[in-house]
């Protein structure tokens, strides 16, 4: 063993407290179904397992290839193709992340949130009841969000923890969480230090998400890790396997301000990393890509790589969230399509 | 199913591609089908129907060809040949890339004619087949446009008799015709008789593209038509792609009629898996390797080898992975396996199945109701004699075992009679590019599979066959020297005279030279060598089998010199050429002295400058990397063939040895080589030069004795992988029929005088390397 090696063998060892799965099947909130404590046991976490994370492989080539067929090898047609944009648009999260963010603009967005789906599009095909998933936005656009969004059952999400950089002070960044939880927020969306997956800083990572887990109390937690800023694909897998080990109960891609956001290559190394923590533990943490979205086509093959390389049970919005802003005026549009068989155009469906 | 149920179960429902368009091209065409001669379709005559196995449906009708249409085919080629020749490599370039251009428009109704006929899915003929045939059209309109000027030493060969097999058949048919066409030959293609449909609809291709009449004819039926145009002595080269047994009765046929050949045969080819390779995408990799179009094709990755630390955890997760294929109507777009391509492989395959342990077989898939489909199989935990480890399924059967270490992946890796692909994975790159040279196969993919492209030579060693198909390997598969050859003239030796010895001093034996020691024959004969006025001059052994055995073992266990440094080899081939001088005028005496001609100095000197050559060009015949539309490169790498055996040149004694040996020494190879049998006293001479020059033992070893006596044990030998004739007894028939057995590479003369000048350097090369092909996809 190198002496690297040997220094986070240590670490590890130093860190073994055997972990306590607290399978608290939680209260149930007849309000949220999207909310994974519903119909998951949530993730207590378990120690830094250095030797598991440093063992993660990830061959860029062959991931590639592999997200490059699937969508090819997946064909969704007709009624199913209704049907599974229906499930992509209940797996939205709606979000609105602007430095112009107001309230109004905020209430416009829970609105449609509530009434994805043009009415009459809805009912020619039976899913006058679908929503989104959630809506995320900014703390300070919390409370406007909750209150509209008061009677839908529909979760507020607030990105957190510096986002999107994630540099404030660290007790900042902690307090922060605390913040949204207390303003109504029952999802948050922290950023992970990224320089801790750069620098190879593992432990660091760990507690860092460790902590910012704690601050959520019962609010879930997904962690953001900036895949298009963590170098290799094989950093997006350890930096997925510390985060999971930390207690995070979503792992996400990106920010949506990063140069490169979600991927169906990154998705693939993601999935992956979660299904080994399933393996391992026997708990279901969920994905969430976010940014770069933009096509109804796009949300079927994510859909498709999420059942075949996770199962149908990830295809629920406990478990998987698009995080995305313009995906669903595309949805709409081939809704509409489907439903009277004309191409049809972005202003004949409402805007959010 | 409303779409609120669709909703919850999340299903992925039916995308079936319409083969209505497909099905109105055939009724286009009458429903049956003639031939393609000489720029025509010809009347249908005695047909046999084209099924789709995935429905049982009759497609077409198909005619079993006569011998009287082989011969107008092979007739209209004929005619063809020297006008397309003329025609220039840039013209002829404009008609292949309308041929690429005419696949491109049909794209959807070649893709669509391959699945109905073949029963693949039509995802792969839609995404693989069709756009690499077309690449492959593209890529050698190139290779005509430019052949002039890089290749001006080469000409076509002429007519070319090619024979595809059912798995690829539009893509078979394009690695065949393509190169052919671009070095200016004319070709009779047959398809299979299961697929022959996208054949007839290329044939149209060419018709719309105005390919001249003749150049490219397509004769239907089965395997007694592939008989009528291998026999055909209007053809003079056959490409053979499909089983070894069928090559090896193609190798028996053509034997010594002076036929160009290439052999594309079949495989069991392993993948390798170590511990740190990154395991999902290994998984997913066999599905490429073994589910890819049924597992019916030839460098499968059939023979799953897991490094033992990780096969527990790899095999779970393999077994996750195959319940997830699904299998079905091909015509399905979300469909991972079709149909197998006729009853009669699928029953073979069962067959193969059924002597599988039950618990062993896992079978997880759902399947169609009807049609020729079979499972997708993994068989766990055999060993490597268990006839399911070695034979060639063809089917989507996966076999596995485990290995401990590198080197015993190596050696399960090699413990076929095949030789064709190999795949590795592993994220550490001294493991896996230590590992690719090792394996005795002519592509290896690292951290990928079943990846292919025009750019890329593909092809096998051992009983896999002989020949490249893409890159620049490929073309000069369809080429041959310009330079014109003269018969050769039996050389007789000097016969005994006055029957006095003309040997003075001590009596020197000369004996022949194995693994480094000079060794009597196991016969304990020998045999007179006389000289200028039938005095004799000395005798030498007249080696038997098992002296052909012991060299060849000898040559065998030399394997370090195939492993040296080209440095190392030239320093030795110099040395060679060193010692060899300054015993000139030695030398030059005995070829005066054994030929009663004067020519010995000249001949001398004619050796060395070989051996300084081929010591020269040690370290410069080297590799390439190949422009392969991937990140990540694709080498061309030169390898030695292993041990050649060659019957050496009977008129210049000296000359003709030496230039054998230098460029398979210079390249890696170990040697067994039979003297000029008139006069081969300069060899049991050399081989003195040989001990002073640091020759490691058995890499060259030299024999003595009649040619028609040693061709036998040594074209039958196994582990002999090639076989060279230079002799002036005529042997290169016996020699190429008996090659059959191991499918040893041979390199005869057809009772033609060879050159041993300058000119013919890369000749000597090229057959004395292969060219594998590396695939090393990279990426962080």
């Amino acid at each position: 063993m190198t002496g690297f090696l040997a220094k986070w063998q240590t670490a590890c060892d130093a860190l073994d407290q055997p972990w306590q799965p607290q399978l608290s099947m939680t209260h149930t909130h007849e309000k949220t179904a999207q909310l994974p404590q519903v119909t998951e046991p949530r993730n207590p976490g378990t120690a830094l397992d250095l030797d598991w994370v440093l063992s993660a492989r990830a061959n860029r080539s062959a991931i590639e290839r592999r997200a490059a067929s699937l969508p090819a090898r997946r064909s969704v047609k007709k009624a199913h193709q209704a049907a599974w944009l229906c499930r992509a648009v209940s797996c939205i999260d709606l979000t609105t992340l602007s430095g112009d963010d107001t309230e109004d603009r905020v209430r416009r967005l829970c609105a449609k949130a509530a009434h994805p789906i043009r009415r009459d599009i809805a009912a020619a095909i039976g899913m006058e009841a679908l929503t989104v998933g959630a809506v995320c936005v900014y703390h300070d656009m919390v409370p406007a969000a909750v209150a509209a969004l008061a009677q839908t059952g529909i979760p507020v999400a607030a990105v957190s923890t510096g986002f999107p950089a994630g540099l404030s002070p660290f007790h900042l960044r902690v307090a922060e969480i605390g913040e949204s939880v207390k303003a109504g927020a029952s999802e948050i969306d922290i950023v992970i230090s990224r320089r801790h997956v750069l620098t190879g800083n593992w432990q660091a990572l760990y507690d860092e998400m460790r902590a910012f887990r704690a601050a959520c109390g019962e609010a879930h937690v997904k962690a953001i890790l900036a895949t298009g800023e963590l170098g290799t694909l094989e950093n997006v897998a350890r930096a997925s396997l510390v985060c999971m080990m930390a207690g995070a109960d979503f792992i996400k891609t990106s920010t949506g301000k990063e140069s490169v956001n979600a991927t169906l290559p990154v998705s693939l190394v993601m999935m992956r990393a979660i299904r080994d923590y399933h393996d391992q533990t026997g708990f279901r943490i969920g994905y969430k890509p976010a940014g770069g979205i933009s096509k109804a086509k796009d949300a079927i093959s994510y859909l498709a790589m999420i059942k075949e390389e996770l199962g149908d049970r990830w295809l629920r919005p406990d478990l998987f969230r698009f995080g995305a802003s313009s995906l669903l005026g595309d949805i709409e549009r081939q809704l509409e399509h489907h439903v009277t068989g004309a191409y049809s155009a972005s202003w004949r469906h409402a805007m959010g | 199913m409303q779409i609120p149920e669709i909703f919850d179960r999340m299903e992925y429902g039916t995308a079936p591609e319409t083969a209505a368009d497909a099905l109105a091209w055939l009724v286009d065409q009458g429903d049956r089908f003639g031939h393609f001669i000489n720029g025509a379709f010809t009347e249908p005559g005695a047909v046999f129907d084209s099924v789709s196995p995935a429905t049982g449906e009759t497609l077409a009708c198909i005619t079993q060809a006569t011998s009287a249409e082989v011969d107008a085919a092979v007739r209209a080629a004929r005619r063809a040949q020297a006008g397309w020749a003329r025609l220039g490599g840039a013209g002829r370039s404009r008609h292949l890339y309308a041929i690429a251009r005419l696949m491109q428009k049909h794209a959807r109704l070649l893709a669509v004619l391959e699945t109905l006929d073949n029963g693949k899915p039509i995802r792969e003929a839609r995404d693989v087949d069709i756009p690499l045939a077309q690449r492959h059209f593209y890529f050698h309109a190139g290779m005509a446009q430019i052949m002039d000027t890089e290749m001006p030493d080469r000409v076509a060969i002429g007519v070319c008799g090619q024979i595809v097999p059912w798995n690829f058949p539009l893509l078979m048919l394009a690695w065949k015709i393509a190169p052919a066409l671009a070095a200016g030959n004319t070709v009779v293609l047959k398809p299979a008789e299961y697929t022959s449909l996208t054949a007839l609809c290329f044939a149209d291709i060419c018709r719309q593209a105005g390919l001249p009449k003749g150049v490219v004819n397509i004769v239907t039926g089965d395997g007694a038509v592939g008989e009528m145009i291998t026999a055909h002595d209007g053809v003079d080269k056959i490409a053979f792609t499909g089983s070894t047994e069928v090559g090896r009765a193609i190798r028996a046929t053509t034997a010594g009629r002076g036929k160009a050949l290439t052999l594309e045969l079949g495989g069991k080819s392993p993948y390798i898996v170590f511990d740190d390779a990154d395991i999902d995408s290994a998984v997913e990799g066999l599905v490429d390797a073994i589910w890819f179009n049924q597992g019916q094709v030839c460098c499968a990755g059939s023979r799953l080898l897991l490094h033992a630390p990780i096969a527990e955890r790899f095999e779970d997760k393999l077994r996750r992975r195959m319940a997830k294929l699904r299998v079905g109507d091909p015509l399905d777009k979300s469909i991972d396996v079709g149909a197998v391509v006729h009853p009669v492989q699928k029953a073979r395959i069962a067959e193969l199945v059924a002597t599988a342990l039950p618990e062993t077989v896992y079978q997880p898939c759902e399947m169609p109701q009807s049609g020729c489909f079979y499972p997708p199989t993994y068989i766990s935990g055999l060993s490597p004699s268990d006839p399911l480890m070695q034979e060639e399924i063809f089917g989507p059967v996966l076999v596995s075992t485990t290995f401990r270490t590198p080197s015993e992946a190596v050696e399960l890796a090699n413990n076929t009679r095949y030789g064709l692909a190999a795949t590795v994975w592993s994220e550490n790159i001294n493991l896996a590019l230590d590992i690719a040279p090792k394996l005795a196969c002519g592509v290896v993919w690292i951290n990928g599979t079943n990846m292919f492209d025009a750019a890329a030579g593909f092809g096998g060693v051992k009983e896999s066959g002989f020949g490249r198909e893409g890159g620049w390997e490929g073309m000069a598969a369809y080429t041959r020297a310009k330079t014109k050859t003269t018969k050769i003239k039996p050389v007789q030796a000097i016969t005994s005279g006055t029957g006095t010895t003309i040997n003075e001093g001590i009596d020197r034996t000369a004996k022949l030279y194995i693994g480094g020691k000079q060794a009597r024959p196991d016969g304990g004969y020998s045999q007179p060598v006389f000289g200028k006025g039938g005095k004799l001059i000395a005798h030498v052994p007249i080696a038997g089998r098992k002296d052909v055995r012991n060299a060849v073992e000898a040559a065998r266990g030399a394997k370090a010199w195939s492993a040296s440094t080209a440095h190392l080899r030239a320093q030795i081939l110099y040395y060679i050429g060193e010692n060899l001088e300054a015993r000139a005028g030695e030398f030059a005496n005995r070829i005066n002295q054994m030929t009663g001609r004067r020519d010995g100095a000249r001949e001398v000197s004619q050796s060395v400058d070989a051996l300084f050559r081929f010591a020269a060009w040690a370290d410069k015949f080297d590799g390439q990397t190949r422009a392969v539309p991937m990140r990540g490169v694709a080498l061309a790498m030169r390898e030695p063939v292993g041990v050649i055996g060659a019957l050496c040149c009977d008129a210049r004694p000296l000359l003709g040895l030496v230039t054998v040996m230098a460029s398979a020494l210079a390249m890696g190879n170990r040697v067994v080589l039979a003297a000029s049998a008139p006069y081969p006293l300069s060899a049991t001479d050399f081989y003195q030069v040989l001990d002073t020059s640091d020759v490691p033992a058995g890499v060259v070893n030299i024999l003595t004795g009649p040619h028609a006596d040693l061709a036998e044990p040594m074209a039958s030998h196994a582990d002999l992988d090639a076989m060279w004739c230079f002799s002036s007894t005529d042997l290169s028939g016996e020699i190429e029929r008996l090659s059959a057995g191991n499918l040893k590479r041979t390199w005869v003369n057809n009772g033609q005088d060879t050159d041993y000048g300058a000119t013919s350097v890369r000749r000597f090369l090229d057959a004395a390397t292969e060219i594998k092909t590396v695939w090393v996809p990279y990426g962080v």
